[in-house]
């Protein structure tokens, strides 16, 4: 879904080149097509309805061979922040970061710092399982009471994208039904971690969200 | 009886061997192969992009503040981001402008955008969790929610869903592989 920013609100003129990055990524300048570039965020209750499940995806629109090659940044934290208060204010964590062909996972836990600048939480429990390599069955694991896992999947985000860019660029006034999935037949790499809600505070409704962070 | 002895003296020996066989793994491992270190966790890790509900960077926040969006804790989002939100809502669907005008949700231009512009997503512990399912909203999103459909509904469907149809719905309402019932949920790559 971050792919498309700049979807909306833009001119007629820019919506060519808007199309060429596309092909690419779309996203914030800062971050387009690197390995911090988040592509989308899922939070939901696991087959177990004692548990939530928290899906952060980078790297989007991978084509089955850039899949093979593709790997998670070691320089690149992933967060999963929850606000358990209502402030917007993250008080548990928990982190995910790639070391060696492993992805650790730290947390949840209660933060050390909050905000823009993280370090990684080794106080936290720590969990780990083998990323999956490309083609191979999923690798999951069952650490610390989490379920986890790291590696490419099919990109789940699906949208008639190229016909919002017709629409946008004047060419065309609605959409086509059916409509064509411009992410269908794409990848990104993907960690999945499963939460017993028990640790989330158990009850109510929580904030949830995800930042990607570079090692400075 | 000299049988039953001889198996003694086998199982003596064996647990024996036994015993010296691990005092000399002890040995190496105290000596000749060292531990494996532990991994570099070091460091300070500067945010790049962050990402609550679907989209909202995408279509609310100008060109020139996307970075600067992804930057912005959610607890500071509203107070910088809003008006923008507003302004940029109301020309992409300029019912927004009328008074009294809201989706169907019910929520006007300044109730929507002030929503949207804390980008945190939502998650019920206590059931449904779902982006929008006709009954629950914002309790979640589920990888087969149609959270593009949902918004252009909410942006240009007026307050019944039922204007501008041919902009409310991209007519895509499901992923290109089905998702697993179980973990890790997602589809396998292609």
């Amino acid at each position: 879904m971050k792919k498309m920013k700049a979807l909306f609100g833009i001119g007629a003129v820019a919506v060519a080149g808007f199309f060429m990055v596309a092909a690419d990524h779309i996203d914030a300048p800062a971050v387009q097509g690197g390995t911090s570039d988040i592509t989308d965020f899922y939070a939901f209750q696991g087959q177990n309805t004692d548990n939530v499940v928290f899906v952060a995806n980078v790297q989007g629109l991978l084509s089955p061979t850039a899949t093979a090659d593709a790997t998670f940044d070691e320089n690149v934290l992933i967060e999963f922040n929850i606000d358990t208060t209502g402030d917007y204010v993250e008080n548990l964590v928990i982190q995910a970061i790639p070391r060696d062909g492993k992805m650790y996972f730290f947390g949840p836990t209660n933060p050390t710092n909050v905000g823009l600048n993280s370090s990684i939480e080794t106080a936290g429990a720590k969990s780990m399982v083998d990323i999956t390599p490309y083609g191979s069955q999923a690798i999951s694991k069952t650490s610390n009471g989490l379920k986890i896992f790291a590696g490419p999947r099919d990109d789940p985000f699906f949208m008639d994208f190229a016909q919002y860019g017709e629409i946008l660029a004047g060419n065309a006034t609605g959409f086509n039904n059916p409509g064509s999935d411009t992410f269908a037949g794409t990848n990104v790499m993907s960690i999945v971690v499963e939460v017993p809600k028990t640790m989330l505070g158990g009850s109510g409704t929580i904030n949830t969200w995800v930042e990607s962070k570079r090692k400075q | 009886m000299k049988t039953l002895l001889n198996i003694k003296n086998i199982v003596a020996v064996l647990l024996i061997s036994g015993l010296a066989f691990n005092c000399s793994n002890d040995d190496d491992m105290n000596s000749a192969s060292p531990m494996p270190s532990e991994p570099d966790f070091s460091g300070i890790y500067a945010q790049q992009d962050q990402i609550g509900r679907p989209a909202v960077n995408t279509v609310f926040v100008s060109p020139s503040g996307k970075d600067m969006f992804n930057v912005t804790p959610p607890s500071q989002q509203n107070a910088a981001f809003q008006s923008m939100f507003q302004t940029n809502l109301m020309a992409l669907s300029p019912a927004y402008a009328n008074p009294g005008d809201t989706n169907a949700l019910g929520l006007d231009a300044a109730t929507f955008t002030g929503l949207l512009a804390t980008d945190v997503l939502n998650l019920s512990l206590d059931g449904t969790t779902t982006f929008y399912d006709g009954t629950n909203v914002l309790t979640g999103r589920a990888l087969a929610d149609d959270v593009i459909t949902v918004e252009l509904l909410l942006i240009f469907g007026g307050e019944d869903f039922s204007e501008n149809p041919n902009l409310s719905n991209d007519n895509v309402d499901a992923n290109d592989k089905p998702f697993s019932a179980s973990f890790p949920y997602l589809a396998s790559a292609w």
